[in-house]
């Protein structure tokens, strides 16, 4: 049996690398917001010759839009899309964000410290899924900034979707050192480590399966969809990896720092 | 017949039965055309009647999604609710005359602000719409009352004072054309009381001129020549056929009680919509043979047991989305990908599960085993995921949460999804493995 747990350092170095790349690109370049939080004005327009030509306003510029609107219209262009967003509705939006991420994690918190009848356990596996949170935060930081990925409403849903989805890889783990504390009497540590050996495979299996209907996504499904389905990757591979490089360990160090307390 | 039998004969039913009502309208197999007929039958009075097709949302059909804020700052606190209950029942009513089909208008509440959310499928002049919808169409008659001269020579000024004919007391609107010069007029019928109240008007006002006023805009300012008591009236304005067609539904449908904005609109082109659908299908039947090649690989034949519950997945997820009905939206696709992905999950767990028990004990054995063992973290993690589809679809419509948009749409078809693999995963898959290692134990 591999001693997963040992190499809790390792762990620690990876996460923290790609944390700390990632929260020094939010604190440099921030995000590249779209206009679901800026508020503002996309049209695109394909026009006779079939070329598409895209504009940007800022929100002040709506009757400009709307002048080149009618203008397009006239030439006989077909809109592909026109969106305008008020400026009200940004703040809304992050306002029911953070109650919509702080309802399900709550929830989740609950759920799971009341199956595994431990507040630790629902405390680990919420640590875990706030780090894939700030994971996907910074990497789309750092994709805003070289690649233009811009972060709108449905990054926002990407981001909810994948605080289930590394609970529920978690849950996996969390559900097999359950088991095995039924039957053998071994402390966390080596309990955590018979368990991370029986669910890797699985884990990685179960990625696989979803990277691949989400890599054809970003290949094939379109524009539209191409950064919420590149959201849900970077989201499933830190899901993945946090279950048992995350959670575990947070959980297996927990207890040892508990036992250290108790026997002094 | 053993119970097993029983159960994949229900299986079968079901998948055969989900297969119909995912198919389309009408296709081409081997050269033929085939119809798919909708469910239409009555028994007594009571009648059946399903559609079996895919409602598609704006973003794959095309349309506009308009979102008004109502400004209510004016009203009292009890009277808010009626008068955003009012917009919501003109814009209703404006938007039908104007013939969109399925129209949707909605009232939303977050943080003080009111929001009537229209969402017009297929419109192709979305700005026209924007006016027609936006517009308050108050009308009001007035009438010149003279002031009282301050100084003795001074020429005595008019003023105008609105008076109590209003839309409101309108039975009718229509476009008509003007009998003298043919131009595009409103004619207007008023209500029993509104006429009574026209003929007054018209009885103290003989040659003076009459402003009716749209908006806070004189449209015509007539010159009455006799008092009216037929209780109808022509405007005759310089319009424009589309104006004076506009505003004939405006009036019919009458006032706004509360002036609106638009805040938001997300206008998709039809073109745009059948691309995202086109390149939809593309990405999800790669990515379905990609996971089932997968499966094959990693598991072999049990892989294929796996790939068979897929496919039964993929049929119960479309007959359920066009049954319940769920209107698909990009997101929503995107949903059900996630899902097809989450669905092998069980099986996974449950293949992975037996690959261990298989060495402790007898194959029959190690398949229940697995199935039991593996129950308790496919309750428990997907508990966890449809919490959160909850919390997103939000079916409750709490207003703290986002009632509309493509938000809602991916945790629907999400939340299904996970449903849909719980039965598949469990109940399909293992029957079916049942079955197979009863035939494979007998050779």
């Amino acid at each position: 049996m591999i001693n997963w747990m040992k190499y809790r350092w390792l762990y620690l170095l990876i996460s923290g690398t790609v944390l700390i790349a990632g929260i020094f690109s939010m604190v440099k370049w921030g995000f590249k917001f779209g206009i679901d939080f800026t508020g503002g004005i996309v049209a695109e327009y394909k026009i006779k010759s079939g070329e598409t030509k895209i504009f940007r306003y800022s929100p002040a510029e709506s009757s400009e839009a709307e002048k080149t609107r009618s203008q397009f219209r006239s030439q006989g262009a077909i809109e592909i899309r026109f969106e305008n967003v008020g400026p009200s509705i940004g703040p809304e939006l992050i306002k029911k964000t953070v109650i919509a991420l702080t309802v399900s994690a709550s929830l989740i918190l609950l759920w799971v410290a009341y199956q595994f009848k431990s507040i630790k356990f629902g405390i680990s596996a919420t640590l875990a899924t706030l780090h894939d949170s700030l994971v996907l935060l910074g990497m789309f930081s750092l994709f805003g900034h070289f690649f233009g990925a811009e972060v709108d409403f449905l990054f926002v849903t990407a981001m909810l979707t994948i605080l289930s989805f590394s609970v529920h890889d978690t849950i996996v783990v969390y559900d097999r050192i359950r088991e095995s504390q039924k039957k053998f009497s071994g402390n966390i540590y080596e309990l955590a480590n018979k368990a991370l050996s029986e669910t890797m495979v699985r884990s990685l299996n179960n990625s696989f399966t979803i990277m691949f209907m989400l890599i054809a996504l970003i290949l094939m499904g379109g524009e539209t969809v191409k950064w919420f389905s590149v959201a849900l990757l970077v989201g499933t591979i830190s899901g993945t990896y946090s279950s048992p490089f995350v959670a575990v360990p947070i959980l297996v160090t927990w207890d040892e720092i508990q036992k250290k307390f108790k026997k002094n | 017949m053993p119970t097993i039998f029983k159960k994949l004969v229900f299986i079968l039913t079901i998948a055969i039965g989900a297969l119909y009502i995912s198919l389309p309208q009408s296709f081409t197999l081997f050269g033929k055309t085939f119809r798919r007929y909708d469910l239409g039958f009555s028994i007594g009075n009571f009648q059946v009647a399903r559609k079996f097709d895919l409602k598609l949302g704006l973003d794959l059909a095309g349309g506009s999604h308009l979102v008004f804020d109502a400004d209510v700052s004016k009203l009292s606190d009890d009277k808010k609710s009626s008068a955003l209950m009012g917009v919501r029942d003109v814009i209703e009513k404006r938007v039908n005359l104007f013939g969109v089909s399925e129209p949707s208008v909605q009232t939303a509440n977050f943080d003080g602000k009111n929001r009537i959310i229209v969402e017009l499928p297929g419109i192709k002049d979305t700005k026209e719409a924007i006016n027609l919808i936006g517009k308050t169409a108050q009308l009001t008659f007035y009438e010149e009352t003279m002031l009282p001269a301050k100084e003795k020579d001074a020429t005595p000024s008019t003023t105008l004072t609105p008076t109590d004919l209003t839309g409101a007391d309108l039975q009718n609107a229509q476009v008509v054309f003007d009998s003298n010069n043919g131009k595009p007029s409103i004619s207007l019928t008023f209500t029993k009381e509104g006429g009574n109240k026209f003929a007054k008007i018209t009885e103290r006002n003989i040659g003076k001129p009459l402003p009716i006023i749209l908006d806070n805009t004189i449209i015509s300012s007539p010159v009455v020549q006799e008092t009216i008591t037929g209780g109808s009236a022509q405007i005759t304005g310089s319009f424009t056929i589309d104006e004076a067609k506009k505003t004939v539904i405006q009036l019919n449908a009458g006032a706004l009680p509360v002036p609106i904005t638009l805040v938001e609109e997300r206008t998709v082109g039809a073109t745009l919509g059948g691309e995202s659908i086109q390149k939809s299908i593309t990405a999800g039947t790669v990515g379905i043979l990609m996971v089932s090649l997968f499966m094959f690989l990693s598991y072999g034949s049990l892989g294929l047991v796996a790939d068979i519950g897929l496919i039964i997945f993929g049929l119960i997820t479309l007959a359920l989305y066009k049954l319940i009905p769920v209107t698909l939206t990009l997101p929503g696709i995107a949903g059900f990908m996630l899902s097809v992905g989450m669905a092998v999950d069980s099986n996974i767990l449950i293949f992975e599960r037996f690959k261990e028990e298989k060495a402790k004990r007898n194959i029959t054995d190690a398949l229940e085993v697995s199935f039991g063992r593996a129950w308790d973290s496919i309750r428990d993690a997907n508990v966890a995921t449809l919490v959160t589809a909850f919390i997103l679809a939000n079916p409750l419509d709490w207003s703290f949460l986002h009632t509309s948009g493509p938000v809602r749409g991916f945790a629907i078809t999400l939340a299904l999804g996970i449903a849909i693999s719980l039965f598949t995963g469990l109940f399909v898959s293992r029957n079916l493995l049942r079955l197979f290692i009863r035939e494979r134990k007998k050779i």
